[in-house]
């Protein structure tokens, strides 16, 4: 594996916008760092990621993808991120069966008043997307930066 | 073509002292449609807003980006600002450059850069906005509460006191439920009849409440603020208008044989009956099952002796449509089923008895004229075992997994009542704990144990066997002393654990609501909307949501009502304009949508389409109501054919901000 | 067998039960079958075949054949059924509109893997003590009957009819197959294998659109990969993330609904394992929410609009095969 100290992973991380995302909101109003790799897309549910958007942000240069959700039981619309956690599941899998790094997807559960655990979250993820190096195996030659 | 404004804040230090907002609003400046950009110290500032607003005007701009705080502080301020000076406020976004940015990173250059491709992604999306509107959907001035115990009593009592018509719908021939069965109430002891029947009585006078008694909720369609709802008046054989309840008919009734619900089983009842003698409306009901009139058509005495006329034996069942925009389910619960509790002998002893059948034997108006007496020789017990739990927190299937809450409570009273009329009762009560959290619950307790001389023993009874003598043994075990017992009792008395009424489930279904797994209706939240249901405008009250006391029960009674209320005085609600739609032309109506939606949203309708090879095809189509969608979006992830789409969040608009974010 | 399917097609014919039969016609050579809709009795004796060469499930057709006016008979094999009772699950077809007659299954013949001994120009076959014996243009082949059986035979889940209105022939079981193992192996296999295995796969993919043009669960009306406005709009996959994303998105959209009827692999013309796709959503489903075969029966939820309160987190990934 091709491992590269400078190597600046891109991130996108879906919250919720109920939950993960004030969550960050938290994170930031206590100052909590964590890398500027992560950029937030806000949905209104966990249940709105589809896999095509994930899939899209791999094929335009992503090298990590994260979901972030409310804690299951916790949803606003109350069974969105039961959904989620079903659909999300099965896609990872089936991305780990195609033989895609696993570290480079995960799901997270956030709440609205876990501002640091959103900013240990996403500072281990980046870390664990940096070990990895540059998505390789699902990316779109294309799209890559040269 | 776009014409886009962004807006870049400094917020005073807080976002520009670690992004170059100058650098920022320059980099925006050459996006695609951006016609101008600037940046200012205060954006959410009266002059700042006047400077995206003038913005607005002279280039007339078509969508506005201001890159500021999160959108959960001002997001509503700048759409405000942009509705103010004729913009549609949806075609406003925020690019989070302070709690996602600015004050979490610390290096100018990479925050800045971050920020500029922050301010992208919004600029991207905002380009794929589309005006919205929100709708607005008119509220019926009428509520509806199903079930008509105290719960049921109370909301209504509580909606009608603000001045709307409430109608009660009770299956029951009276309203009451089981509170009407109690003898007395803890902690205070006050006779439950007394505090019950002024309310009963004060629903049936007021103006502006109706009760169908003996009625059930056959149909409901519609969503908040507009449902319409069928309800099936029952045939009892009796005009409500004309009868008096003089009780003539009950007294001259020859079929006199019939086991009497209101005091469980424990006595017998006419075929013709009144419930008891409180009843609201006091109104004679014939038991179909029973009369030997309506049977084959022999007797009539009833008829006979009506003076008003009331009887009718050819009255059918009849439905009435209303509607109403507000729904409050109060279903409330039922002792569990002790038949399959063959280790206390429930269903082979007379002696073994329930806890509400307790409260009969004690009740003035109860089998014994309020004497305890065994109901196998009507003697007077002389020692009482309480077996608390029976069915609560159970693993096994035959039980419920969850705490009853009420039965530590009310044995205690039971004991303590039993020791204060009869002190020359011993009284046992067997339990896992003692849970008494509530004001005055834990002195009460206490007063049993220590004034009443209650014997409370830690364990449980293993098994009851009914003696030849009469007496009854039950052996179990003391967990504290770690010793096994063998108790000679008189009667044992079995806290059944409750369950949701019967009625519950078809009813969510028909509601459209959700219910846990032991079919108590789920609140919207657990913790900050517990008396509303997911659904928007069906309100919960009392057990049907979860195990509960008369004084909570009333309190989510009158919170249920004051939520309704809240929803009943408003002349129209608007609606969310971030809602699902379903484009027909793409829908294959498999009804994945419907299945995920947690608002019944979604509902179908054949639709005759044109095809591309010019004939006509009809083809079942989704549609979603946008009053009852709340946006969450499941439904355009359900969808394979990538009909549904979410307002305000679209595949474009989201593959949008995912390619400006990793391009 | 198939005289028995064209006498009770002429009588429901004949008695008005239905207008129109759906069942498979001769093709060129003795292999090549087509699924096809006959009006009159001539056209059944004529051109109705049933034999080990069709494959081919009907159920797909129905979805248009059964909003067009009249009834139709439509003979299904076990595996069809379950295809079929999903499209009802689903509203595609209209159930009054379709007289089925379930008919026993396979196990089929694959003609690739008889061209693949060598065997060409193929005339006719018989089926003698497990042996096939093929005539042909230049002589008479044999090959052990076994090896020609096509892949989805090979790994058959069920010879129960799951719905039908009359049944030719016996009833059959649901089958104790090991349809899973392949999907085991993979599993097993590093993540680098996995990737290897799959870029040589679906590398050959030429979207030609066979696998979802064939899959009975594929019956939206325009396709995501054919509408501009989804954003996924493809054509041809000129990258290899394009190869990848069409079958993962195509697989996750029938995902809680394929049945496994094998039909994707059998038409593949590249003869990518494209099931195996499948199968692993199947096998996850089946591990991790519970048995569930769709299209076994019309009223279970789909275990993807469905949930359980004690579901697993994604992170279950991580705990199983190796990385």
């Amino acid at each position: 594996m091709q491992v590269n100290n400078n190597f600046e992973p891109v991130i996108v991380a879906f919250c919720c916008n109920w939950c993960s995302y004030a969550g960050a909101d938290l994170s930031g109003t206590n100052r909590l760092n964590y890398p500027t790799n992560v950029k937030i897309i806000r949905v209104p549910c966990s249940c709105r990621v589809n896999p095509m958007f994930i899939l899209r942000a791999f094929q335009k240069g992503a090298d990590g993808v994260i979901i972030c959700g409310c804690h299951p039981g916790d949803c606003h619309y109350t069974s969105g991120n039961y959904f989620t956690r079903r659909r999300i599941t099965l896609l990872y899998s089936m991305l780990d069966f195609l033989g895609i790094e696993r570290n480079r997807t995960r799901l997270e559960w956030v709440s609205a008043a876990e501002g640091a655990k959103f900013a240990a979250t996403m500072q281990q993820f980046t870390e664990d997307v940096k070990k990895l190096g540059p998505n390789r195996r699902l990316e779109d030659l294309r799209c890559r930066k040269q | 073509m776009q014409r886009i404004g962004v807006f870049v804040c400094h917020c005073g230090t807080n976002i520009a002292a670690t992004v170059d907002v100058k650098a920022v609003a320059e980099a925006l400046s050459h996006e695609p449609g951006v016609v101008i950009s600037q940046d200012y110290q205060y954006m959410c500032s009266e002059s700042g807003q006047n400077l995206v607003k003038d913005a607005i005007k002279e280039h007339n701009l078509t969508g506005v980006v201001v890159c500021s705080c999160s959108p959960r502080m001002h997001e509503n301020t700048f759409r405000k600002a942009a509705a103010s000076v004729g913009l549609n406020p949806y075609l406003v976004e925020i690019a989070n450059i302070r709690e996602q940015c600015s004050w979490i990173h610390k290096e100018i250059a990479t925050a800045t850069d971050k920020a500029i491709i922050l301010g992208k992604a919004a600029v991207a999306k905002v380009h794929l906005n589309a005006p919205l509107t929100a709708g607005e959907s008119p509220v019926v001035k009428r509520a509806l509460v199903i079930g008509g115990g105290i719960a049921g009593i109370q909301t209504a009592l509580d909606i009608a006191e603000a001045g709307f018509d409430v109608d009660i719908v009770e299956k029951k021939p009276t309203i009451g439920g089981k509170m009407a069965q109690i003898d007395k109430t803890f902690p205070t002891l006050d006779c439950a009849a007394c505090i019950l029947t002024p309310k009963m009585v004060e629903a049936s006078q007021n103006e502006h409440i109706t009760i169908h008694s003996f009625s059930e909720v056959a149909d409901v369609k519609g969503f908040v603020g507009n449902f319409t709802v069928t309800i099936k008046k029952k045939a009892r054989y009796v005009d409500e208008v004309k009868c008096t309840g003089c009780g003539a008919c009950v007294e001259k009734c020859p079929m006199k044989k019939v086991p009497n619900e209101f005091n469980e089983g424990l006595d017998n009842r006419h075929a013709i009956y009144i419930p008891f003698a409180q009843a609201v409306p006091k109104v004679a009901t014939i038991d179909p099952n029973y009369c030997m009139m309506l049977k084959n058509g022999k007797c009539g005495v009833c008829s006979k002796v009506c003076a008003a006329g009331a009887i009718d034996y050819k009255q059918q069942d009849k439905f009435i449509e209303q509607k109403y925009g507000a729904i409050i389910v109060a279903t409330g619960f039922n002792p569990i089923n002790l038949d399959k509790y063959d280790e206390f002998a429930y269903s082979q002893c007379p002696d073994v008895v329930t806890s509400l059948e307790l409260e009969r034997l004690m009740n003035a108006a109860g089998p014994n004229g309020g004497t305890l007496l065994r109901p196998s020789d009507k003697t007077h017990p002389h020692t009482i075992v309480f077996v608390q739990c029976v069915g609560s927190r159970c693993d096994d299937e035959k039980g419920k997994p969850y705490c009853s809450k009420i039965c530590c409570m009310y044995t205690a009273k039971h004991a303590m009542l039993i020791r204060e009329k009869y002190p020359d009762t011993e009284v046992y009560v067997f339990y896992i704990d003692v849970r008494t959290p509530g004001k005055n619950f834990d002195e009460f307790y206490r007063r049993a144990v220590e004034q009443y001389n209650v014997h409370y023993i830690k364990g449980m009874v293993g098994k009851v066997t009914p003696k030849s003598d009469g007496k009854i043994d039950v052996q179990a075990s003391d967990l504290l002393a770690n010793e096994q017992l063998h108790i000679n009792a008189d009667m044992v008395v079995l806290a059944a654990a409750i369950e949701p009424d019967k009625t519950a489930r078809p009813l969510a279904t028909m509601l459209t609501t959700q219910m846990d797994t032991n079919d108590f209706f789920t609140e919207a939240h657990p913790k900050l909307r517990p008396v509303e249901s997911a659904t928007a405008g069906i309100f919960l009250s009392g057990a049907c949501q979860g195990p509960k006391d008369i004084p909570e029960t009333v309190a989510q009674a009158s919170a249920a009502a004051a939520k309704a209320i809240g929803l009943l005085v408003k002349n129209s609600i608007t609606c969310n304009p971030c809602v699902a739609h379903s484009d027909e032309l793409l829908c294959n109506g498999c009804s994945s949508c419907e299945k995920v939606c947690p608002y019944g949203a979604i509902t179908y309708q054949d639709k005759e389409f044109r095809m591309p090879d010019r004939t006509t095809a009809i083809r079942r189509v989704a549609s979603v109501n946008p009053a009852v969608c709340q946006g969450c979006g499941a439904c355009t992830v359900a969808c394979p054919s990538g009909a549904m789409d979410l307002n305000g969040f679209s595949n474009s608009q989201i593959m949008a901000e995912v390619d400006a974010i990793c391009k | 067998m198939q005289e028995t399917m064209i006498k009770r097609a002429k009588e429901l014919l004949a008695d008005g039960t239905v207008s129109r039969v759906i069942g498979w016609k001769k093709g060129e050579f003795g292999y090549d079958s087509t699924p096809a809709v006959f009006e009159t009795a001539e056209e059944l004796d004529r051109d109705f075949v049933f034999d080990d060469f069709t494959a081919s499930n009907v159920s797909k057709y129905l979805v248009k054949e059964s909003r067009k006016d009249g009834k139709i008979l439509a003979f299904l094999k076990p595996c069809d059924t379950y295809s079929f009772n999903q499209l009802i699950k689903e509203h595609r077809v209209i159930r009054e509109n379709v007289y089925i007659i379930g008919i026993p299954g396979g196990p089929k013949l694959d003609v690739e893997k008889i061209k693949a001994k060598g065997i060409t120009g193929i005339l006719n076959k018989k089926n003698e003590n497990y042996t096939l014996k093929i005539e042909t243009l230049y002589g008479t082949e044999t090959m052990m009957f076994y090896e020609a059986i096509c892949g989805k035979c090979q790994d058959c889940k069920s010879k129960k009819h799951v719905i039908y209105d009359e049944l030719i022939g016996e009833d059959g079981d649901v089958l104790d197959s090991s349809r899973f193992d392949m999907v085991e192996k993979l599993e097993n296999m590093t993540a680098q294998e996995r990737f290897d295995f799959w870029r040589e796969q679906l590398s050959k993919c030429i979207r030609c659109n066979a696998c979802r043009n064939v899959c009975p669960a594929c019956t939206c009306e325009k396709c995501v990969f054919d509408n501009p406005k989804s954003g996924i709009e493809n054509k041809a996959p000129s990258d290899s993330f394009e190869e990848n994303m069409f079958h993962i998105i195509r697989a996750f959209h029938v995902a809680g609904r394929c049945t496994d009827c094998g039909e994707c692999s059998r038409v593949c013309p590249q003869n990518i394992p494209l099931h195996l796709l499948n199968r692993k959503f199947i096998k996850d489903i089946n591990e991790l929410y519970g048995e569930y075969q769709a299209g076994a029966d019309l009223t279970s939820k789909s275990p993807l609009t469905d949930y359980d309160t004690n579901d697993c987190e994604p992170s279950i990934v991580h705990e199983r095969g190796v990385e």
